[in-house]
């Protein structure tokens, strides 16, 4: 559209200015792009690296449970079920799945073949079927970790023997089971059941998501309530002034600390001080808490702020006391954002690493944790832990670990924008 | 212009007296107040007493100190950040500032409805029950759903949002939702009525409707109203104040200010020449 007054210099100018508009939504564009293309190849490369950890190699093997063996006492108790050994059963079903391998050598492979916890797994079924004391059953085992690395060809096949963990001998055996349909990827339970392990192949993420519940349930008991209390405090009831200035500007600090001075905090107060126990979920939630909590009041106080003072004013002029004032009418109206703060700070605190190694919670712990005083580890330490072991099968157990906390984090994140979409705004 | 001289009212509430009946009695009054925002001073020295079940309107330019004034009387500037309030403002002869009186008590005693319509996020039936629930006014449900009821109907709303009371009362039409303003302040059954120029914020119909409710209301409660509206204040009020620079400039009978004003300032206003 020209306008009749309109000079060449306007226009000019005009064309300029559209031109600048155009290129911000094109530096904008790209800026998403990256960022997008980012998240897939993270997200993509964790799923390719993550997924084969839910799958396991299991061979099945015919296993005759001799009663003199597995049932010393012979009552079937779990006790005397507990002392049999399954060493030598599973001994004597290799022998009679491969019955022409004599050599000493060869058998010391050919066992190698199957998991350190093959004979508890056999323990632990038997336990659970004490009615197969007497018989021969077809049951699954764990291969090793070699084994499984094999099968899931992250080791290559080609390279000189000296080189592999698997022998052509050992090779030839697996080879020979797959086509007997005798070896399987098969649904890995362990990982999700179990706590973690030297083995690889017998490591789990239970313990570690057990710990993670533990930690982040005390440190939401320690820092809902304190942080709902001090926004509410310094928003609805506290004398503004140099004070109250004073109090916020170092809230608004303490949330920009790095998370590694809370664990040094929570190492000096929870364990030298107050000599709580290390490692406990615990110290980890109080630690944690401490962290939470200045992010926690921003989140709440900024819900607060949102809530229109007409709505007190009008509370207030019906004759409600400053509580009932709080109570009745902000509290409600300020729920949603509180919540979204809340899980979204707890999301962060599922995260963290960094103050949880301060206050020892980066041992090895194989038990799953029942309360939270036992010593136990988190999801974001586990995915340290094994990242740093040198076997090869852990990288996969990393990926998959990952894959577990990113799953929960999501979900955490997903349920704070529901309920910020869900819960409108009244007002 | 003359200095500052308050036209004190008893005259004309003689000039009533000798009109019609007896004469009304002062229901709250207020002697020498100033009101500091900080350093700054909002009101000088305000003397203005109130009628019993009579509206008094409170007119002025903007900033004048109207609604401070207002707002003195249920001492909703006391959680104003450096407000100070000195004098003496009574109701029925007991100063509102006296340690004897809780100012919980005094709110429900002294009723406000503010600017903007202000619901409570909740429904129609819970907005009008909220005050009468926190003064323990009602026993059992028959006695608050009656209270609901009659404020309704005072406030000329039950017939129109009888069928609907369990929806939010932001869903109202601006001018019901004042309506609903104005009958969850007559819930807890006020001596005194507030009003914060009720109408600024509804078109000419609802303005109508809100000026038919005050001059009904004003049989039972003692009505102040600020307005920006001169016309609104000829048309509702038995008396009017007209305040300007922080000083009550003329107090008066409503007919008398607006066609006998014995400040030049008074006149001005009224005639449109500032204001």
């Amino acid at each position: 559209m020209n306008h009749k007054n309109e000079t060449p210099e306007q226009r000019k100018y005009l064309a300029k200015r559209h031109a600048a508009s155009r290129r911000f939504r094109w530096y904008g564009l790209m800026g998403l792009g990256i960022a997008l293309t980012t998240l897939f190849l993270l997200l993509g490369t964790m799923l390719l690296k993550g997924y084969s950890s839910f799958f396991q190699t299991q061979i099945q093997l015919s296993v005759s449970f001799d009663q003199t063996l597995v049932d010393p006492v012979g009552d079937k108790s779990v006790e005397s079920l507990a002392r049999g050994d399954y060493r030598a059963i599973l001994g004597n079903a290799i022998k009679r799945a491969f019955p022409e391998i004599k050599s000493r050598d060869d058998r010391r492979q050919l066992s190698k073949i199957f998991s350190d916890g093959a004979s508890f797994q056999l323990q632990n079924l038997l336990i659970s079927h004490p009615e197969w004391v007497s018989t021969s059953q077809n049951v699954w085992l764990i291969a090793s970790d070699n084994v499984d690395m094999w099968v899931k060809e992250v080791v290559d096949h080609d390279l000189p023997e000296s080189q592999r963990r698997i022998s052509d001998l050992q090779a030839k055996w697996l080879a020979f089971l797959e086509v007997n349909h005798q070896l399987q990827l098969r649904f890995n339970a362990m990982f999700f059941t179990s706590g973690d392990s030297r083995n690889p192949e017998m490591a789990g993420i239970l313990g570690a998501i057990k710990g993670s519940a533990l930690t982040l349930l005390i440190t939401f008991l320690v820092s809902f309530p304190l942080g709902v209390a001090s926004a509410v405090y310094l928003e609805e009831f506290a004398a503004k002034g140099r004070w109250a200035d004073f109090i916020e500007v170092n809230i608004n600090n303490l949330a920009a600390v790095p998370s590694i001075v809370f664990g040094l905090l929570g190492l000096a107060l929870y364990l030298n001080l107050m000599h709580l126990p290390r490692s406990a979920p615990l110290v980890g939630g109080l630690t944690l808490a401490m962290m939470t909590l200045p992010t926690l009041v921003i989140a709440t106080r900024a819900s607060l702020k949102s809530v229109p003072d007409p709505i007190r004013d009008g509370a207030r002029a019906l004759g409600a006391s400053p509580l009932q004032v709080v109570l009745h009418h902000v509290l409600p109206l300020a729920a949603p954002g509180m919540l979204t703060g809340t899980i979204i700070s707890m999301a962060r605190a599922l995260g963290e690493t960094a103050p949880l190694l301060m206050i020892g919670m980066v041992a090895f712990i194989m038990d799953i944790p029942g309360g939270v005083m036992d010593p136990s580890t988190v999801l974001p330490v586990q995915i340290f832990l094994w990242a740093d072991s040198p076997e090869r099968a852990f990288l996969e157990k990393t990926s998959g670990a990952t894959l577990i906390l990113l799953a929960f984090l999501i979900t955490m994140n997903a349920l704070a924008v529901y309920i910020r979409n869900r819960v409108e705004r009244r007002w | 212009m003359v200095g500052k001289n308050v036209n004190y009212s008893f005259e004309t509430m003689h000039l009533e007296a000798s009109q019609n009946t007896t004469p009304p009695r002062v229901k709250m009054e207020a002697k020498g107040v100033d009101v500091y925002y900080g350093d700054k001073q909002a009101l000088e020295k305000v003397d203005l007493p109130v009628p019993l079940n009579r509206v008094t309107a409170l007119i002025g330019p903007s900033g004048c100190g109207k609604s401070t004034f207002l707002k003195c009387l249920n001492r909703m500037n006391d959680t104003v950040v450096g407000c100070r309030v000195t004098g003496s403002i009574t109701l029925d002869e007991e100063d509102i500032h006296s340690p004897t009186v809780d100012v919980v008590q005094l709110r429900a005693r002294v009723g406000m409805v503010f600017q903007k319509p202000n619901p409570f996020p909740k429904s129609i039936y819970d907005n009008i029950a909220y005050g009468p629930r926190i003064h323990g006014m009602t026993r059992d449900r028959t006695e608050l759903d009656q209270i609901v009821e009659e404020s309704l109907a005072r406030a000329g709303l039950w017939n129109e949002v009888k069928d609907r009371l369990q929806e939010p009362g932001t869903s109202l039409s601006g001018g019901q939702q004042q309506r609903l303003c104005i009958a969850r302040a007559i819930a807890v059954n006020p001596e005194v009525v507030l009003m914060d120029e009720p109408c600024s914020a509804l078109d000419p119909i609802a303005t109508a409707r809100i000026e038919e409710l005050i001059d009904e209301l004003c049989n039972k409660y003692t009505i102040i109203i600020v307005t920006h509206s001169m016309q609104q204040a000829a048309r509702v009020s038995h008396y009017t104040g007209f305040f300007h620079m922080g000083e009550l400039v003329e107090y008066d009978h409503t007919e008398a200010i607006f066609t006998n004003p014995q400040q030049e300032r008074t006149k001005g206003y009224v005639t449109g020449r500032f204001g």
